[in-house]
């Protein structure tokens, strides 16, 4: 039997890219990464037993505690996910993004943006 | 007169690079695959690497710093005089946890170890790979390039009948690159994960119904040494996006 490469044991990382300052008004983008497995729930493992569905169920990204950007992720998205979504610069504040899942999976993470 | 010596150094370099016919997976790409490649923004596997690049702050700042780690990479393997073989990077990396932090080894294959790698690979991003001209290598090198050359696995193929005879040519729907070891460790799309040379070359060796060596045997060194000479002089692009 050749040895089995075992998964990739998830790293709680991910990655926020804004810019680090804004004039107000301006339309700035966002891009959020984390390294998940996002097990589907529909694989089996090497021995035949279906692998637990292991999914990140929802990203938010608050910029100055406001609520700009919601998504639900379901089965059918790939691992490590990545979005880019858009904003106003209104405020000096933090850009945070947090993403929970199953399994009691939570992790947030936020930079700052200076708008003159 | 020194001057001169130079400019023809560079004519030369260019003009090798026009005529060149090797070519890194990375021109084999798609374009949309390509700029995810470049972009640090956007690359996938910049998530590992950020996570070495915090673990080298805390495990490697105390003798290393990344100017000094600068072409590092683009000379492994290389000879290790205790061990009296040669050695990878993330063997290195982990000899050197071992033998001067006196710290546990990091998992094969696994994401601190992949993550360390590919930040220090990363540190030699768009320098040419320069084996280095170490007799003690070149019984290993020729190894590594008998094992290149060998027939194996139950469709009886080896390494240079797809990578030199049939590169540019298709398997099924895949693209046979030239086996160009230019961005590891890469984020492979099939994998949805980051990868060492190892795992591709593992990779290859079940594809063509081989038995794969042992975990980190010395027969991928040998495979490593004989890759890195014939990719000489190409540039580092790790981390690298492959599908």
């Amino acid at each position: 039997m050749p040895p089995v490469w075992k998964a990739e044991a998830t790293v709680a990382l991910s990655l926020i890219h804004a810019p680090a300052r804004a004039t107000r008004g301006e339309v700035f983008e966002i891009r959020a990464s984390i390294a998940h497995a996002m097990e589907s729930g529909q694989r089996s493992d090497s021995q035949g037993r279906r692998m637990a569905r292991d999914i990140i169920r929802r990203v938010e990204c608050r910029y100055a505690g406001e609520l700009v950007f919601a998504a639900d992720l379901f089965p059918a998205i790939a691992a490590n996910p990545y979005l880019a979504f858009h904003t106003v610069a209104v405020v000096s504040g933090a850009i945070s993004v947090r993403w929970s899942g199953d399994n009691g999976f939570e992790h947030g993470a936020s930079v700052d943006i200076e708008v003159a | 007169m020194k001057r001169r010596a130079w400019l023809a150094l560079l004519f030369a370099a260019s003009a090798h690079a026009q005529t060149d016919p090797r070519r890194s997976g990375l021109d084999f790409m798609t374009p949309a695959l390509q700029a995810l490649q470049r972009d640090d923004t956007q690359n996938p596997a910049v998530l590992w690497l950020k996570d070495g690049e915090q673990r080298f702050g805390t495990a490697c700042s105390a003798c290393h710093t990344p100017q000094s780690l600068r072409g590092a990479a683009a000379r492994y393997p290389a000879f290790d005089a205790l061990l009296g073989k040669p050695v990878t990077l993330s063997q290195r990396i982990n000899l050197c946890r071992q033998r001067h932090t006196l710290a546990p080894a990091y998992a094969l294959e696994g994401s601190q170890l992949l993550g360390l790698e590919a930040y220090v690979g990363s540190l030699s991003r768009g320098l040419p790979i320069a084996p280095p001209a170490d007799p003690r290598l070149t019984s290993f090198q020729r190894s590594g390039q008998t094992l290149y050359e060998q027939r194996i696995g139950q469709l009886d193929l080896s390494c240079a009948q797809c990578h030199d005879q049939h590169a540019g040519g298709r398997l099924a729907g895949s693209l046979i690159p030239q086996a160009h070891p230019t961005g590891y460790p890469i984020y492979r799309l099939e994998w949805q994960g980051m990868g060492s040379l190892q795992r591709r070359l593992r990779g290859c060796m079940t594809g063509v119904r081989a038995q794969p060596y042992a975990p980190d045997a010395d027969e991928y060194t040998a495979l490593e040494l004989h890759l890195k000479q014939r990719a000489a002089g190409m540039a580092i692009d790790t981390p690298a996006v492959r599908p």
